[in-house]
């Protein structure tokens, strides 16, 4: 049980140091409320075309907010440079990237739950239903799973904002193409749609399990 | 005769390619303290990281306590306390959270009544309940030897611990690695400082260019003769 | 004294596979691959171009299917050689699977590249757009950006095992995405069918033949190409050693 309470442990230290720096909630928060207003006015969603725009429009904003939230797990561990503090500890490294996806996936929701009362309202669109919610859990987790491997990766190197986004957008094209498709689905109901919850799935089970092999070559030195 | 505690045998390291340790032989007996001397980048620090399992070396081993720090990575750090150039420490987190968080990932029992203990030793009771952010160099210097004693190590590694201590700290120092020893410790620490190195140890060790070029028993050592052999290695 | 010790550094230096008289010239693996290769361009050409029959509904500009196939096979072949020579790092730590490793992304992002630009000139050909979002073309250009991911992450990390360890990860990452990305876009697809760039239907025997002549000779220079590189990965990470253990 060491395993799982290290695990807690670690997501606990990093809620608690991330709500007494107020950093990044708050503008991630709010960054993903600009992206969305912005996009109403650049899109101009008409009645006819909304069902069209707006699961993408909704999408691309989780999607550019967790970029925001995503290296700051992995970076806030960082002491000058160094992740020592933590590397000393007899914890499985396992232990580590799930504490670290935990509170990735935590981060990206809270946006989610500012995001999507404010997109309903903003778009007129009904979004309350229970079927959204394995939708947007499934996405969060694809592009968490993908996104904490990653950060790990960029943050030992310099240009870490811009090489981030260039390996993960990629990678998570399937979790992107399969949250917008269904969601559009949710949206204006349509025939012989793919199983796309279960690709988002297999997806999620998949890389999660080769994230949590690789974790461990990619944070030691 | 039994085997040493720490066996330190043809370690080397590279880093960016360009070799820092070139085949380290070191042996140190259980109960023993041994202080490293050496020029700022002889590779002091680097063999300090290697022993606490933080970086791994190109090639050759290391011994503690019978576990290899290449197969029992694990078990090697549950033994190695460390306290290196940065504190270590999470600066939003007061001491004492500090100490609890440590407790939980080194699995230590009777973590808060330990980690009360500590800091009371290293005299920081008063301000366990502030953010570490707000400690000065001296208080944070403290901590962190609080943080590395935390799970009773058997084995000590202190990159130059003196750093940034006040004489009351210094004595505190003192202190503590009697205690560790007197408890049947071994300590390895680096230091700048030869008449520190020379009271505190039994065994003086000095690197220079990646290699061990003085080893001698410090009991009848003289601070003065140890300074000239350092000047001599530098040449 | 100073030159003499640095000397005994060099000779120390050299890796197990340190620098020897055989490198100034090609090794007879890269002659043959590279006369097979030139050999097999000649014929491929000649059956490109007079050999294989001239389609009847797309004419002439068929014939850049001859070159797009192979390039964009050996571009995937790579990305899966990065991955496997990846997943031989990590678990043999030898640096000569992280040579092997880069040579591939770099052969390989060319590769790519060349199977965008014909893919990208077939589609203008065909239907008159120079980009068509159909699955084989898409899931391409994800795939050229993986590349060009890696050689940047490589870039930037410079010459350490954390570098290569990062690499291998990243390859292992996307080499089995790469499959799932082509099923996803395949199903958007089906929902909005597009413009798609390639032959449809039963191919006429002698354009199989063409076809896998064009495949032998682009593998065979592929191979011949990836010696070349991975000798260059060799040689420049000597020249890095040297460097460091001088300065």
């Amino acid at each position: 049980m060491t395993f799982l309470s290290q695990i807690q442990a670690i997501l606990w230290k990093d809620i608690r140091c991330e709500l007494r720096s107020k950093q990044t909630w708050m503008s991630m928060g709010l960054f993903a409320l600009l992206v969305l207003v912005i996009f109403n006015f650049a899109f101009d969603l008409r009645v006819d075309n909304k069902a069209a725009i707006a699961p993408g429009a909704l999408w691309v904003a989780f999607v550019f907010a967790s970029l925001l939230g995503l290296g700051r797990t992995i970076t806030s561990e960082q002491e000058k440079g160094s992740m020592d503090r933590l590397m000393l500890c007899p914890v499985d490294r396992k232990a580590i990237y799930l504490a670290k996806l935990l509170g990735n996936i935590l981060f990206i929701s809270v946006v989610e739950i500012i995001a999507l009362p404010i997109f309903a309202a903003l778009f007129a669109v009904p979004l309350f239903t229970g079927e959204l919610l394995p939708i947007v859990l499934l996405g969060t987790i694809g592009i968490a799973t993908i996104g904490t491997l990653f950060s790990a990766i960029a943050a030992a190197t310099q240009a870490r904002e811009l090489l981030l986004p260039l390996l993960v957008f990629p990678l998570i094209v399937p979790v992107v193409i399969g949250a917008v498709r269904a969601t559009g689905a949710l949206m204006a109901s349509s025939v012989n749609e793919p199983p796309w919850l279960g690709m988002m799935l297999a997806f999620d089970v998949i890389f999660l399990s080769v994230s949590l092999l690789t974790f461990e070559y990619v944070i030691e030195d | 005769m039994s085997a040493p505690y720490l066996e330190i045998k043809g370690l080397k390291k590279t880093y960016n390619l360009k070799p820092i340790l070139r085949g380290i032989d070191i042996v140190l007996d259980q109960g023993k303290c041994m202080a490293l001397l050496g020029a700022n980048g002889a590779g002091k620090t680097t063999l300090l990281r290697i022993l606490a399992c933080l970086t791994k070396p190109v090639a050759g081993t290391a011994g503690i306590g019978g576990l290899d720090i290449g197969q029992d990575v694990q078990q090697v750090r549950l033994l190695v306390g460390f306290v290196g150039h940065q504190p270590n420490l999470y600066d939003e987190l007061t001491g004492l959270e500090n100490l609890l968080f440590f407790g939980r990932m080194y699995a230590v029992k009777n973590a808060r009544e330990r980690a009360v203990t500590l800091l009371q030793q290293v005299g920081l009771a008063r301000r366990s309940n502030e953010r570490v952010g707000t400690l000065s160099r001296g208080q944070l210097q403290r901590l962190s030897l609080a943080r590395a004693l935390l799970h009773s190590p058997r084995l000590l590694l202190l990159d130059e611990p003196d750093a940034g201590l006040d004489d009351e700290g210094i004595e505190l120092l003192e202190a503590l690695i009697r205690e560790h020893t007197g408890q049947g410790g071994t300590t390895l620490f680096s230091t700048h400082n030869f008449e520190r190195a020379v009271k505190y140890s039994d065994q003086i060790c000095m690197l220079s260019g990646g290699r061990v070029v003085y080893h001698q028993v410090s009991n009848d050592l003289e601070a003065g003769s140890v300074r000239l052999a350092y000047e001599e290695a530098l040449r | 004294m100073a030159l003499v010790k640095r000397e005994a550094i060099i000779e120390h230096g050299a890796a197990k596979d340190g620098p020897n008289k055989r490198d100034t010239r090609f090794s007879v693996v890269s002659i043959l691959l590279g006369s097979l290769s030139l050999i097999g361009m000649m014929v491929s050409i000649w059956m490109i171009f007079l050999y294989a029959p001239m389609d009847a509904i797309q004419g002439n500009p068929q014939r850049i299917f001859y070159f797009h196939v192979p390039l964009a096979w050996l571009g995937m072949l790579g990305f899966v050689i990065v991955a496997i020579a990846g997943i031989g790092y990590l678990v043999k730590k030898d640096e000569r699977w992280d040579w092997a490793a880069r040579a591939s992304a770099e052969l390989g992002a060319f590769f790519i590249t060349l199977a965008l630009i014909t893919g990208s000139i077939w589609g203008r050909t065909i239907w008159g757009t120079w980009w068509t979002w159909d699955a084989r073309l898409t899931t391409t250009l994800i795939l050229w950006f993986m590349y060009i991911g890696y050689l940047m992450l490589r870039s930037y990390m410079g010459r350490t095992s954390a570098s290569a360890r990062a690499g291998a990860v990243l390859a292992i990452i996307g080499v089995i995405d790469v499959p799932i990305i082509y099923e996803s876009v395949n199903w958007w697809r089906t929902l909005h069918p597009t413009a798609e760039v390639g032959v449809q239907g039963a191919l006429p025997p002698s354009v199989v033949l063409t076809l896998m002549v064009s495949l032998t000779t682009f593998t065979l220079l592929y191979s011949f190409l990836m010696i070349q590189l991975y000798q260059l990965q060799r040689a420049q990470t000597l020249a890095q050693q040297l460097r460091a253990s001088i300065e």
